[in-house]
């Protein structure tokens, strides 16, 4: 299980990056999501995988014993994805408008702002 | 009351920018609004500053959860002295903005998104706990996002992409570097992982945690391979946007490296030749930019990438001369890249134009004004007794001790044409003829402002060069602050003691 992940996680982040560094805006798009969805697989990979251990106290019990799954990763990419989530949203509207302005899709035509003025 | 005091400033910066939206189109109303909510979070952040002085590093436990499992807020001296120093700033280009920036943008929550940024600045001070310290990293950058892309002209979107982009793609590796330093360690909290950290055994990981950590604060705070974002997007927004831009949300990057590799990876070797390397590169790189721009706005973006080069050259040294140094030189930073911003914006208001080229005569038609401006470029170049002299006799001693002469020759030649770039810039701007140039006749120049008016527009610029005044001639209790600081950064003991409570 963890292999597999690991190398999924390989793939969004190569294919996140790759996807940034092409000239079209829309790309851009789905690579902050590809990289997003990486960054999230990481965390969760690296809270280690524990399979079919809830952390759920026995109402007997005061303390949790034996092997549990790490809820703290899970707490942490929920909030990554929410966060994600708007950055995302802010994106396409960014990029939506910057094509309505400038008529191109290319990042490599956003050079104004180096001239002199 | 006081049980919690650290957590005020946030809350007053929360409060203000919800009541904000309650007055959505009431422009007017929000200006008054606005200032006196950052001359409250000035109040506040000054009392949070003597109250730490006096008591020492002061904690905040969320929701009760007691230090490496709850959320912590650390109101240690270095954070508050931040705090008032985004405070300060805040309320000095809080003012500017109710004047220079237009109605039209004003329209579209701005007041209410700059309260949310110092919400983020301030947390992100304050926090000690490491995903906290990417969730204020966040509300930071999504706040950035919209103060430089409202009005939505065409190079603020240009500027936008990019600088959305680039700030997207360091929030994710810090991610990332975060992930990895979970799984080494298993905790979040600042204090816990500094002690846990010396004890794993795979040194490899940790120390590419550390370069992850480099990259996604690097790419925050502009050092040398990575600042390419900076002049391209910095200038676009309104002075007042670039201001607090250039004056605060490079300096949280600075912040976070000095927090994460005092308190974490404090004197890795690895590190220190490729921090002392990136610093080398950094002041060099800013330096040449500043010399052959022609737009004060972007020699000023150059300066602060080169002066970014002088905090973490200072860093790399890892001595507490050279932390008292960079505390010093950061306290005077914020301080003098926003009023050099607000100063770009006034003197756009005086000629329309920010071109050196077309520039000139400022010191024959406002001899006052301009003798105003002087100050804080002397203090930029650090003329003594000025604020920049006093921060650099540290770093420079620091160097020279550790017979690092790289260094020590990179803060020279930057130290020297910060004083070129500003001695063309001087002679440009304020003593050249005036050339002819065609004005536009719809603009609002300040001679045609009212008294009022007037007033607004200087008195943020008179108020900072104030406090840099203050820290140049005070400089006694500055140093002695930024001493404490060092010596407290030195000593990860006091900081982890006073957090784990052992």
């Amino acid at each position: 299980m963890e292999i597999i992940l690991a190398i999924i996680t390989g793939v969004l982040y190569a294919s996140g990056v790759y996807m940034i560094m092409r000239r079209s805006m829309v790309k851009l798009i789905l690579g902050i999501i590809l990289l997003g969805n990486g960054v999230n697989l990481l965390i969760f990979l690296l809270g280690r995988i524990t399979k079919g251990e809830p952390p759920i106290i026995d109402s007997a019990e005061k303390v949790l014993e034996g092997v549990y799954a790490d809820p703290v990763p899970q707490a942490l990419i929920l909030t990554a994805i929410v966060i994600s989530f708007g950055l995302q949203a802010f994106a396409i509207i960014l990029v939506k408008r910057t094509y309505k302005v400038l008529k191109t899709d290319d990042l490599d035509q956003l050079n104004t702002t180096d001239e002199d003025s | 009351m006081t049980n919690d005091i650290i957590i005020l400033p946030l809350v007053v910066h929360l409060f203000f920018s919800i009541l904000l939206m309650f007055f959505w189109n009431k422009v007017n109303f929000q200006k008054i609004v606005s200032v006196v909510g950052n001359a409250v979070a000035l109040g506040v952040a000054i009392w949070v500053f003597i109250f730490v002085y006096n008591n020492g590093t002061y904690i905040v436990e969320s929701g009760n959860w007691s230090a490496p499992f709850g959320i912590v807020f650390v109101g240690d001296m270095l954070a508050v002295t931040l705090v008032l120093l985004t405070a300060i700033a805040g309320f000095a280009v809080s003012i500017f903005s109710t004047i220079s920036v237009i109605k039209a943008r004003l329209r579209f929550g701005y007041f209410s998104v700059f309260h949310f940024l110092l919400l983020g600045l301030n947390g992100a001070f304050l926090t000690g706990d490491i995903f906290n310290l990417y969730v204020w990293f966040e509300i930071i950058i999504i706040s950035s996002f919209v103060l430089i892309s409202i009005g939505g002209e065409k190079n603020q979107l240009e500027g936008a992409v990019k600088y959305f982009a680039l700030n997207f793609f360091a929030s994710m590796i810090f991610l990332t570097a975060l992930g990895v330093l979970y799984g080494l360690v298993g905790t979040l909290n600042m204090a816990d992982i500094s002690l846990k950290i010396a004890e794993v055994e795979n040194r490899t990981l940790v120390e590419i945690s550390a370069v992850l950590f480099l990259v996604g604060f690097g790419i925050k705070s502009a050092i040398f391979p990575l600042y390419f974002w900076l002049p391209a997007s910095y200038h676009t927004p309104p002075s007042a946007v670039s201001a607090i831009f250039a004056g605060l949300l490079t300096k949280v990057g600075v912040y976070a490296l000095i927090r994460v590799f005092a308190l974490i990876y404090g004197g890795d070797s690895f590190l220190t030749i490729l921090l002392l390397t990136l610093a080398i590169l950094t002041i060099f790189s800013g330096g040449v930019g500043a010399i052959i721009q022609n737009n004060i706005k972007k020699v000023f973006m150059y300066f602060i990438i080169c002066h970014i080069g002088f905090m973490i050259g200072g860093l790399a040294l890892y001595t507490e001369i050279a932390m008292a140094g960079v505390i010093f030189y950061l306290i005077h930073d914020i301080i003098i890249k926003t009023n050099l911003f607000l100063m770009s914006g006034l003197i756009y208001r005086i000629k329309t134009t920010t071109n050196m080229k077309k520039l000139g005569g400022l010191y024959a038609n406002y001899p006052k004004l301009s003798l105003l401006m002087a100050i804080p470029l002397f203090s930029l170049i650090g003329i003594p007794p000025l604020s920049g002299y006093w921060p650099k006799i540290s770093l420079f001693l620091a160097s020279f001790n550790a017979e690092e002469y790289w260094l020590f020759g990179a803060l020279v030649f930057g130290s020297l044409i910060t004083l070129i770039v500003i001695a063309k810039l001087w002679s440009e701007v304020f003593w050249k003829d005036q050339p002819q140039l065609d004005f536009p006749k719809k603009f609002i120049y300040f001679n045609q402002l009212r008294f009022g008016q007037k007033f607004t527009f200087i008195f943020p610029v008179a108020f900072l060069t104030f406090v840099t005044l203050y820290i140049g001639f005070g400089a006694e209790h500055i140093q002695q602050l930024s001493q404490r600081i060092a010596t407290e950064l030195m000593n990860n003991e006091l900081y982890i003691n006073a957090v784990l409570k052992q």
